[in-house]
Parts: structure tokens; C-alpha cells; sequence
């Protein structure tokens, strides 16, 4: 990497975050907490039925109330003449798209579905006039199960969409699949239903409009991953406005995972609202409708089968999903169950042949998209619990088993028989490595011994890859992306040698202000204490697309090494000349230029900043000031990979499953701050654990969301988790300037699999062969007991 | 989050709240509340008015006499939870208490407006019922007493009057040969009790068990008292055999479910929370 001899080892330290003490201390300013003189304020009335005719809507004591500014309707928007619009971005061959209004125009198809508007004086009014708005409804029959939606006679989401089929997908080859199967010693099958899940973001989303119809400018605040991407749609689809008069600014984000990448109608609401009103309107979602109206996560069933000889290796995979899309095609969802999920159907095996079939399913619920780890942990849960089955029925041990079929370490690049190139990997070192940290060989004793105790001991491996951080920016948009995947950065030296970085990633909560600067630091040599990072507005850093799928290191850090570069280039230049020395006799050590063979004479890089900016004694040809702007395509995408080991004992009395240990074993290339990186880890198993063992969206037959609040819906606690072991492979990746690899989404990938293992291993006595997720204790009792 | 419009009152005394309950039919006592207002901001409820009694200096307190402890209104569960006196008198309460919600809630919540709200999956109302608290309640009329076995109505209702306040819980002294617990297991979301079991027994001379109660909380729609279990446990040497035979019988009539846990899945945890707690309680005698 660039700025490796500076020997500043700020890359790769466990440097403590800077964002924290604002955090931590109340003194961040979120969305909600901006204030703007003569603000409104906005709410949106939600239908109560999960599909419903609008027959009328009276909003004639609502508006009469003291302190409502005026109550809209789907009509009103559509009367302003804007475009109302919320596309979706990723398109697959011959998708059924639906129009998808701002507001539900005569139809609602989901709980939460915005009928009407209401902008005020003050939040209490807002909320007092929902209550004043009469909607007259011809409620209709709902359906929340993707499979079920296929079958005829099921109620339609959309009349355009016979079966509710938004896509019917395929990818690898069917017959010689099919051929595999004919041929295979061993099958495994399995049924498998991986749990919807609805995103907990700690802060819900926001957005505070200022609309100035003066200028014609709008800046919209806004809880966003992606400002460029919100501006990009807010101008195109939504709003109409022109994009250069459209500014998005991503104040301090409190989490996302995903939630806040799409585009959805309540900021445009605001925007518009603003719009209609000429006053800064704001709108902040209540934690109810964070769970009405965030897109949500995973619901799919699917069926899966692994054919293996005799010597259990694997001849095939066949996999038919059906994947919920909800009521609406949301930003990124096609790509989710496609071609975030069947790509990955090889796993970290040398399979043969594979066949993988989607079909995109409209339902009455709220609309499904990315959320941490977005397609990979569904597919890494099919791949993971095939390979448990496969082991058990061949009667091989789960580790020999994977270590049979592994990709060999020789056998980079591989390209795997659904598209993905790996561009390399050490499967096998990783797996040994906690195989050895957890101690597995005398687990197997142990766990003997407790079963003659009635004590229900089980181990789960979950050997995953994921492929994050996606380009190159040609071949997303051949699969369907309506946008780049590059990332842009500027590195900007100013006359005293402190260095601004902007970003095009916008973090929430990852630590980018600390690790982008630790990347600067080390390539520039400058302290890193003078270094500042700058994310998250449209109106300040060049087009960027945002911070989502792992990829803000591997991208966005890869852009701003490389802008970095671009800068001791320049600055290089600079110092030759000033030095009057040839270029190419230059080091650069510690942030210092010196001719070699003479450290005493050297030339630093706040020297040559000052003198690139007085622009009194500059070489030929070179411009002022000391600045690098880099749009960074990577060659392909990053694939980290590792081994996760669950422990758990299950007590056969309650079915209770106590997870004892969790061991991640992670290789993310190269690490530019390990604390963060085990943060991540941390975080990521966490919410896989929650998966696995607490958390489900619940729709009742008529798709009522039934698990609508946090004394429902079952978010992990501290306590209901064990302190977790983590350690590292490193495998630098080969394309990318700085060697790494993603790590935000890896927990969220590896650990149902590892969770779900250990607990049908665990309950092996009894025949049980798979639990659904969540897998709580009455699904255990009853896996025990009947 | 916005609850709707209400007027807010802060009385001294005991009197002057009954007095403005009785003269605002659409108010609500306000205690720690940590029941109360969610509801107000989820829109579910929407008192009028609020009677905030939480600085009432009469409803505050632990005291102890003639073989009883009284308990204030509105002393907290955190109060409740680290009393050295209620971990003597009753451990069962202290130990229910200090199972409720979290840190926050313990530190707000009340063991009043806990009982008053009568939630069947809160933890007070099981322990209440077994170990034989007696509810002081003052109304217009003036004050009266009534047992736990007579408080509990059903799903969220009590024998308090609209204009009733609950003042105080008297809660019997453990004598020596009795022992007292509250297991429990929760809701992993709500931290509620799935089933929550309180047990108390009293061991004679011999050892043998001359006195039982077992009460859950979490499975049926008000706290409810395992009767025959506990009568069938009378007179036996309170082995961990002999308990689980016993709790082996138990039948909760109604029992409920929800989507998280069916009623026939409680019923069984039910069987070996109470077992558990017995057994501790056994331990304790």
C-alpha cells in the first residue's frame, strides 16, 4: 500500500474510536435533534388493513383542528405535479414492476401503508389530527407467506402480477445438476424457512426538509447510508427538482443495517411537504412505524438438496427459493434473493454443479430488502445446514466433511458454477485454527459423557465466504444495478499540513472517521491527530454511492488510498524541485521527502503543502495547492471468509438453548484497526444469535403484523449472549490497494448456521434432523418431546 | 410517541388523591409509570387526567411489626429487591422484584402499581398470592383490606375501585421452618414472565411439610394458585422426588398462549419452574 515505509503503524492499530465520546456523551446531533426556525411538522396516517380499497377519506375535522397546516392525500400529490414516485433500482429480466405511489393511491397492501399526510404546528398535533382523518375501507383478503401468495387462488398484491410473481430467477445449470442427482451415493434434503426479520436501528428514521422556493433549493436532513443515492431518486423519481438543487445531508446516523440505504416514500413525504408549505417540514418515525414501515429482512422458504458419492464429496446443490418481496419492489430488493444469494450457493466448496431458483413474491407486508448481510446469511444458511444434513446422513463428521469439499488454498482464482470468481482464500486454515482454538476433538468425549448425564451438549460449525464490497461498476450493471459501485474520495492537504478527507461512504456507527484517517495517516505520513474525515453530504463530497454490503473499506478506503497517492505524487514533484533533486531520487519516510543517502535535507509534507499553496516557487507545469481526487472501480468483489464454532447445551426439561461459546475465527485481509474489526465481528454475531434463537416478524393468517413492538419482537439482550472468542486468518486481498476485505455483515452471515448446527447437533440423541429459525425453546421442547 | 391531551395533578396526601379520582372519572393513578405510559404513548390509553402520586410521602417506606411487613405503594422494585428486610421476611418478593425489567424499570417501577395494573405476566402478583399478602386500599369511604387471593380479578382487573387507591402491601414474616422463592423465565423480548412460579413452604419439626403454596404468574390471565399441588405436597418429606411427582399432576385451567409460547407449552414450564422453585424454597424452610 501506499505510505507503508512511513513505519507510522497507524494502519493495522487498535487506535480507540474518535466518534465515541460525542456519542457517548449526548453530544451528536441526529436528525431529529436539528432545529430549524418555523419548522412543521409532519405524520402520515397508515392503513390498518394489510390489503383494503380505499373507498373515501374524510379529513374535514382533521383539518379544522387548531394547529393543522393542511392534511394531503395521494390526489393532492399527484395534482403538484411531481412524479411521486419510489422506484425500485435493481432490475431483473422481466420483472413485474408496479407503480409504487408516495402515498397508496385507491389500494393499501400492506399495515402501514401511508394513506394520508398531515403537516402541523407542533409533533402533539400531528399526532392528535391521524386521529380525525376517517378513511373509508373495503378491506380484502391478505396473504404474508411467499409460498402460499404462488398458489392459485391466493389474493393478488398486484393485478399485474398473476401468482404474485415479481421474478422467476435461475441461476448455474439445471441438467447437469439434475445429472448429479441421478448418479449421486448420498442425498440430503432439507426444508427450510429463514425467519423475517425487521431491522432495530437504535435511532428510527428521520428526515427534516427545507425547501427554499426562493432558490428553488432543497436540503433534506435525512437518516440515510447513502445521501447521493436519496438525492439521486429524490430528483429523478420522487420530487422532480432538479439534481444540482437538491442537497442530502446525513447528519449523525445511528445505525442502519441496511434500513437506511432504500429509498422510501416518508422523506419524500417531508420533501414535499416542504415543498407545499414553503417551511422546513420534519418527520420522525415512532418506533411502531420503524416496524411498519423499515424495509425488513430475509422471508424465505426454500427447499434445498446436496447429492454426494460415496465418498461424501459433493456432486451437486439444488436449491428453490421462494423470496418474499413484500407489497413493493424497494430500492435494492431483486438483487437481495438473486444475485446476493445464488452466487454464493458454492459456499467455500468446489461443487461441481449447482442449480438455484428464485422466485421474487409479492405479499401484503411491509416491503423485504437488505438488511446486514442482505441475500449472503440466507445463502450461507442453505449451504451451511446442507452440509450438516449431508454429513449426517453420509454418516461423515461435519469438519471432515467441509475439509473434503473445501476449495484447495492452490486453487485461486476459483470460479464457482454461479458466477463468482474467488480471488483467493485459505478455507482450510481457518477451519484448523478454531477446529483447535475450540478444541474440538475433545469436545466430542465431553459431550458423550454429558449425554449420559441427560445433559445435551452440540457443537455447530459454519464454514461461510461472502462476496461484499460489489463491482466492478460494468458488471453490477449488467446484473441489473441502476447504479455504480465505485467510490470517490478527496484528500485535501491544507497549507499548515492538516488533512480533510471526503468521503463518499456515509457511515453509522462503523468508525470511519477513524479508520479513513488511520489510512491517510499511514500514506501520507502525517499525524493522524491531524486528520479529519468528512462523510455523509451531497452538497460538500463528489458523487459517491454510499455505505452499505461490507463495502466501505475495501471501496471507499481503497478510493481514498488511492487519492492519497495521487497527493505525495504531486507533492513529490513539489519536494524534488525544492530540493533540486530528480523525482525518482526521492524517499518518502514518516512524511518526509529526502534525497537518498541524505535524511539530514528533507523536505516535509507540511513544507511542501505550504509551498503548494503560496504557488511562489512551484515547478513548471504544476498547479497550486495540495489536493487528490480519486473514483475508485475495483476489479471485482472482496470475499472474506473463516469458521464459526457455536457451543451450546440444550436442557431437555424447558428445550432452553444456552449458548456457551462462540468462537469466529474471521479472514478480512488485511486489518486496519483491529478493535473495530472485532467490533464488527461482535455486533454481527449478535444479531446472527438473534436470528437464530429470538427474533421473528410475526403475520397472522390475514397478514397482520402480529409482532408490531419491542415486547414482541425479541432483539438480543447482553445477557442472553456469552463473551464471544474471536481471532484471524489473514489472507490480503490481491486487487485492492490496502489488502482488505469486508467485515461488517460477516457475524450477521456465518452465525445462524453455527447456532442452528450446534442445536440439532445437540439434539442428535432424539432424531431430530432441523429446527426452523427462531429456535426457541418450545420448538426444542417439542422436538424433544414428540 | 405523543400521547393525547391530559391534565396532570400532584396531590400530598392519600386524601386529596382520592379526592381528585373521585372527582375526575376519566383519571389514572400515575405511580413509576413504567405500565402506564407506553400505553399512553402507543395511544392505547388516554386518561384524561393523571393523578401522580409518587410524592406521597404516606405511600413510601418498608417497615416492620408484629410479624409483618408493610411495604408503601409506592416503594420501587429496587427498594423492594436489596431490603435486607424482605430478603429475610420473604425472599420469594424480594427475589420477583429483582427480576422485573431492567435497571431503569427496577429503579422506577412500584410494587403498587404493579399489583394495581394486575398484568398476568408481571412477577409481583404470583408472589403476592403465595406467600399471603394482605392489600391496604383507601377510597372515598376510607380504607379496608383485602387478600391477594381476592385482588387478583382477572386479565388486568383487581378488586380496587376507580376511586381506590393502593396504599400498602403487608406481607407475613417467614417464621422459622418456612422458606419462600420466585423462579422465573422470561420473554426474551418483553422480559415478562412466560411463566413465572412462587413457592413457599413450611417444614415441621420432623421435616416433613405442614404448610405449601405454589402460584405462577405468566400462564393463565391473572396470577393463579396451584392448590392441589401444593395440598398434595402437605404432610410429605419434600424430596426433589416427591415434587416432582407433585407439580407432575399440575393443571392450570385456561391456561394462555400467544404467538410465542402455546398454553400447552407453558403448562409444561410451569411444571418445572415450580418444581424449582419448591425445591429452593424447600431448601430455605
Amino acid at each position: 500500500m501506499a505510505g507503508e515505509s512511513n513505519g507510522a503503524g497507524v494502519f493495522g492499530s487498535s487506535i480507540r474510536r474518535r466518534e465515541d465520546p460525542e456519542l457517548i456523551t449526548g453530544r451528536a446531533k441526529y436528525t431529529d435533534d436539528l432545529q430549524l426556525p418555523n419548522t412543521a411538522y409532519c405524520t402520515i396516517l397508515r392503513s390498518d388493513y394489510a390489503h383494503a380499497k380505499i373507498n373515501s377519506i374524510d379529513a374535514s375535522e382533521a383539518e379544522a383542528l387548531d394547529g393543522v397546516i393542511a392534511v394531503y392525500t395521494a390526489s393532492d400529490i399527484a395534482d403538484s405535479g411531481v412524479p411521486g414516485g419510489i422506484p425500485v433500482g435493481w432490475l431483473l429480466p422481466d420483472m413485474k414492476i408496479p407503480e409504487h405511489f408516495m402515498l397508496a393511491k385507491d389500494t393499501t397492501r400492506y399495515v402501514g401503508d401511508g394513506v394520508a399526510i398531515v403537516v402541523a404546528e407542533d409533533q402533539y398535533t400531528a399526532h392528535d389530527a391521524l386521529d380525525l382523518i376517517y378513511v373509508d375501507y373495503d378491506p380484502r383478503d391478505g396473504i404474508a407467506d411467499p409460498k402460499k401468495a404462488t398458489e392459485s387462488g391466493a389474493p393478488l398484491v398486484h393485478d399485474e402480477a398473476p401468482n404474485n410473481i415479481a421474478f422467476d430467477w435461475e441461476i448455474g445449470d439445471k441438467e447437469m445438476t439434475d445429472a448429479a442427482f441421478a448418479n449421486a451415493a448420498h442425498v440430503a434434503s432439507l426444508d427450510i424457512v429463514n425467519n423475517r426479520l425487521i431491522p432495530n436501528a437504535m435511532e428510527p428514521r428521520a428526515a427534516l426538509a427545507d425547501y427554499n422556493n426562493i432558490t428553488g433549493e432543497l436540503t433534506l436532513y435525512m437518516t440515510t447510508q447513502n445521501p447521493h443515492i436519496h438525492r439521486l431518486l429524490m430528483s429523478l423519481a420522487s420530487l422532480g427538482l432538479p439534481e444540482h438543487k437538491i442537497r442530502v445531508i446525513a447528519p449523525e446516523v445511528g445505525g442502519g443495517f441496511g434500513s437506511k440505504i432504500h429509498h422510501y416514500a416518508d422523506e419524500a413525504i417531508a420533501a414535499w411537504a416542504s415543498m407545499q408549505t414553503g417551511r422546513p417540514v420534519k418527520w420522525t418515525a415512532t418506533r411502531t412505524e420503524t416496524y411498519l414501515t423499515d424495509a425488513h429482512g430475509r422471508d424465505h422458504v426454500t427447499h434445498a438438496e446436496m447429492a454426494m458419492d460415496e465418498n461424501g464429496r459433493f456432486t451437486g446443490l439444488r436449491v428453490d427459493t421462494y423470496a418474499a418481496m413484500g407489497a413493493y419492489l424497494s430500492t435494492f430488493a431483486p438483487a437481495v434473493p438473486t444475485y446476493l444469494y445464488g452466487t454464493l450457493m458454492s459456499g467455500e466448496y468446489d461443487l461441481p454443479a449447482i442449480y438455484c431458483h428464485v422466485y421474487g413474491v409479492f405479499t401484503h407486508t411491509v416491503p423485504v430488502d437488505a438488511y446486514r448481510g442482505a441475500g449472503r446469511p440466507e445463502a450461507t444458511f442453505v449451504v451451511e445446514r446442507i452440509v450438516d444434513e449431508a454429513a449426517r446422513v453420509s454418516g461423515i463428521d461435519p469438519a471432515e466433511i467441509r475439509r473434503r469439499n473445501f476449495v484447495a488454498p492452490d486453487n485461486f482464482p476459483y470460479q464457482t458454477q454461479v458466477a463468482l470468481a474467488y480471488d483467493s482464500g485459505n478455507y482450510e486454515g481457518a477451519l484448523d485454527k478454531a477446529l483447535a482454538e475450540i478444541g474440538y476433538d475433545d469436545f466430542r468425549s465431553e459431550q458423550a459423557a454429558a449425554r449420559e448425564q441427560g445433559k445435551y451438549l452440540g457443537i455447530g460449525l459454519s464454514t461461510y465466504i461472502e462476496a461484499c464490497g460489489l463491482a466492478p461498476s460494468a458488471v453490477v450493471g449488467s446484473l441489473g444495478a441502476q447504479a455504480g459501485q465505485w467510490e470517490s474520495a478527496v484528500v485535501r492537504v491544507h497549507a499548515t499540513g492538516k488533512v480533510t478527507v471526503y468521503s463518499g461512504c456515509s457511515g453509522h456507527g462503523q468508525g470511519h472517521e477513524t479508520t479513513f484517517a488511520q489510512i491517510v495517516a499511514s500514506a501520507l505520513g502525517v499525524p493522524y491527530e491531524d486528520i479529519d474525515v468528512i462523510e455523509g453530504d451531497s452538497g460538500v463530497m463528489p458523487h459517491g454511492w454510499g455505505t452499505y454490503g461490507s463495502r466501505s473499506a475495501a471501496t471507499g478506503g481503497s478510493a481514498i488510498a488511492s487519492a492519497a497517492e495521487k497527493v505525495v505524487d504531486k507533492a513529490r514533484t513539489i519536494a524534488a524541485h525544492l530540493l533540486e533533486a530528480a523525482e525518482e531520487d526521492l524517499e518518502f519516510e514518516n512524511g518526509n521527502f529526502f534525497v537518498k543517502g541524505s535524511p539530514d535535507q528533507t523536505q516535509s509534507l507540511p513544507d511542501v503543502a505550504l509551498q503548494a499553496y503560496l504557488a511562489h516557487n512551484l515547478p513548471k507545469g504544476i498547479e497550486p495547492a495540495l489536493e487528490a481526487t480519486s473514483f475508485y472501480d475495483p476489479e471485482n468483489f472482496v470475499f472474506p471468509f473463516g469458521t464459526h464454532i457455536a457451543v451450546v447445551e440444550v436442557c431437555a426439561d424447558t428445550g432452553h438453548v444456552e449458548l456457551q461459546r462462540y468462537l469466529a475465527v474471521d479472514d478480512v485481509g488485511n486489518v486496519i484497526n483491529p478493535m473495530i474489526v472485532d467490533g464488527q465481528v461482535h455486533g454481527g454475531i449478535a444479531q446472527g444469535v438473534g436470528q437464530s434463537l429470538y427474533e421473528t416478524a410475526v403475520y397472522d393468517e390475514g397478514a397482520n403484523l402480529l409482532s408490531g413492538t419491542m415486547l414482541d419482537y425479541a432483539v438480543p439482550k447482553a445477557h442472553f449472549l456469552p463473551s464471544f472468542e474471536t481471532d484471524r486468518t489473514v489472507t490480503p486481498c490481491p486487487h485492492n490497494p490496502l489488502g482488505v476485505k469486508g467485515v461488517g455483515e460477516a457475524g450477521t452471515i456465518a452465525s445462524p448456521a453455527a447456532v442452528v448446527n450446534a442445536v440439532v447437533d445437540a439434539l442428535s440423541p432424539f432424531g431430530v434432523a432441523h429446527i426452523d429459525m427462531p429456535v426457541t425453546s418450545e420448538k426444542v421442547w417439542n422436538a424433544i418431546n414428540n | 410517541m405523543y400521547p393525547s391531551k391530559f391534565d396532570y395533578h400532584r396531590p400530598s396526601s392519600v386524601q386529596e388523591a382520592v379526592q381528585i379520582l373521585s372527582s375526575n372519572p376519566d383519571a389514572k393513578i400515575l405511580a413509576g409509570g413504567h405500565s402506564l405510559i407506553p400505553v399512553m404513548k402507543l395511544r392505547l390509553a388516554a386518561p384524561a387526567a393523571l393523578v401522580d402520586i409518587g410524592r406521597i410521602d404516606a405511600l413510601q417506606g418498608i417497615s416492620r411489626s408484629n410479624g409483618s411487613l408493610r411495604i408503601g405503594a409506592c416503594v420501587t422494585y429496587h427498594e423492594i429487591a436489596n431490603s435486607a428486610d424482605v430478603q429475610a421476611a420473604a425472599p420469594a418478593l424480594a427475589e420477583a422484584a429483582g427480576q422485573i425489567g431492567d435497571r431503569q424499570v427496577r429503579y422506577r417501577g412500584t410494587i403498587g402499581g404493579n399489583l394495581s395494573h394486575a398484568d398476568p405476566a408481571s412477577d409481583l402478583p404470583a408472589a403476592a398470592l403465595a406467600l399471603g399478602a394482605t392489600l391496604h386500599v383507601t377510597g372515598p369511604g376510607g380504607s379496608r383490606s383485602v387478600s391477594a387471593s381476592d385482588f387478583f380479578v382477572d386479565l388486568m382487573m383487581t378488586a380496587l375501585q376507580p376511586d381506590e387507591i393502593l396504599t400498602g402491601v403487608e406481607v407475613p414474616v417467614a417464621q422459622s421452618g418456612t422458606g419462600s422463592a420466585y423462579v422465573k423465565w422470561e420473554h426474551p423480548a418483553s422480559g415478562y414472565a412466560l411463566c413465572g412460579a412462587a413457592a413457599v413452604v413450611t417444614r415441621g419439626a420432623s421435616g416433613s411439610c405442614t404448610g405449601a403454596s405454589l402460584c405462577f404468574n405468566g400462564v393463565s390471565s391473572t396470577a393463579v394458585a396451584a392448590t392441589a399441588v401444593a395440598a398434595s405436597l402437605v404432610g410429605s418429606d419434600l424430596s426433589d422426588a416427591t415434587i416432582e411427582s407433585a407439580v407432575g399432576d399440575l393443571s392450570i385451567p385456561d391456561a394462555t398462549g400467544d404467538m410465542f409460547a402455546s398454553a400447552g407449552y407453558r403448562q409444561e414450564l410451569a411444571k418445572v419452574m415450580g418444581a424449582r422453585a419448591l425445591s429452593t424454597a424447600r431448601d430455605r424452610a
